[in-house]
């Protein structure tokens, strides 16, 4: 089966529309299992007290706001090289999501530096990069308003999405590469999680349930998509008959 | 060769060449990418050439224990900061954040004096990548397993 199967822009709604209902019930159900961990069962950390808890949400939406990034840069290279009808749907799609994620993550990480930190906002390696991801994904959002032509404004935003995937190894390694005020990487590094099992656990579920959250969203973003353009096909079917 | 492959080349191309370049332009700025200066490179520019005091920097290191005190004015604040290398005296008026301890990592905005002295108008702390619950710290400490409360 070659990545032209789901080609069919008939035969991907049918099975986006059987998977979106499951995908919608396991963010549900993954949601309310991590945030009773995170909020009621994992202990308050020794250095931030309650405080780490803010910790569950912004942690995963910072992985999010990423993992978002790198679908859309590499649905736009596939958009771009083999004009797969989808990839550039899929693109367009998953832009506003990560846009949202991305933003919890800023707002997250400020609410928890004011107390930790002493500061909402600094202008460090970590916090510069991904707010400049914040405006890749809005730019990236404005292109595809900007120009008419849906083809002309689709090959246009690509090239911006990979123009901009350099950004997503700078913040991963910002931590590393220079002096930040953020600290390092505490579940995806060499040496294994810094990170208590009591804490990690409720962590990676909230991972995985924002990860349902993203394919839900995606599925009900690229069906109403799909639907957008076939009501302007029909319009303009309507005007030359 | 195909019209897929072709495109699929210059795509690549175009990534490489394009990350080389943000690569180049990094390294470029390196110095104004880095958000504090630990007291060893501190030593080292000042060795250089002094640090004017209108030069407004940052430094970051951990706060030695038993270095923090109050001046005879009773409102500035000093401490020592040190990467267990170079040590850099700290003075500062104002509000410490509250995870601000001795053994904490810090980051202190301000400029240099004559006299060698860091004098912050702002202190940051900086919290390190290890969360765990109370006990577990404590059960640590006991076992003589702690590794400090620096990275």
């Amino acid at each position: 089966m070659s990545i032209h199967y789901f080609a069919n822009p008939a035969r991907f709604t049918r099975l986006a529309g059987r998977i979106q209902p499951w995908a919608g019930g396991l963010t549900a159900v993954l949601l309310l299992i991590g945030l009773y961990m995170a909020l009621v069962e994992a202990p308050a950390d020794y250095q931030q007290g309650d405080t780490v808890r803010i910790m569950f949400v912004h942690v995963p939406a910072a992985w999010m706001a990423m993992f978002c990034y790198t679908f859309l840069a590499v649905a736009s290279a596939v958009a771009l090289i083999w004009r797969h009808p989808l990839a550039d749907l899929a693109a367009k799609a998953s832009a506003p999501i990560g846009a949202s994620f991305t933003f919890l993550a800023l707002v997250t990480g400020s609410i928890w530096g004011k107390p930790m930190w002493g500061t909402w906002w600094v202008w460090d390696a970590r916090l510069t990069s991904v707010l400049i991801l914040f405006f890749l994904y809005l730019g990236y959002m404005a292109l595809w308003e900007a120009i008419e032509d849906g083809q002309k404004a689709g090959k246009a935003a690509a090239v911006l999405a990979l123009v901009g995937a350099v950004n997503v190894p700078i913040i991963k390694f910002s931590v590393d590469w220079w002096n930040t005020l953020h600290q390092p990487a505490s579940v995806l590094r060499m040496d294994g999680p810094a990170i208590h099992s009591s804490m990690l656990w409720p962590l990676l579920i909230m991972a995985l349930a924002f990860k349902a959250y993203f394919v839900t969203l995606l599925l009900a973003r690229m069906r109403m998509e799909l639907n957008l353009r076939r009501i302007r096909a029909m319009r303009l079917a309507e005007r030359t008959s | 060769m195909t019209r897929k492959r072709r495109r699929l080349y210059i795509v690549g191309g175009f990534m490489l060449i394009f990350a080389t370049a943000a690569a180049l332009v990094l390294a470029a700025f390196e110095e104004n990418i880095v958000f504090f200066y630990s007291p060893t490179e501190l030593a080292r520019m000042m060795e250089q050439q002094p640090i004017p005091p209108e030069r407004r920097l940052r430094i970051g290191g951990l706060v030695v224990e038993d270095s923090v005190g109050r001046d005879m004015d009773g409102v500035t604040i000093t401490f020592r900061v040190t990467d267990t290398v170079e040590v850099v005296p700290v003075k500062f008026r104002g509000l410490l954040p509250d995870l601000f301890r001795e053994g904490q990592g810090i980051v202190a905005e301000g400029s240099m004096a004559g006299d060698g002295t860091f004098i912050a108008t702002e202190v940051l702390a900086k919290h390190d990548e290890n969360y765990m619950p109370k006990e577990v710290a404590e059960a640590l400490k006991e076992a003589g397993q702690w590794q400090g409360d620096h990275e």
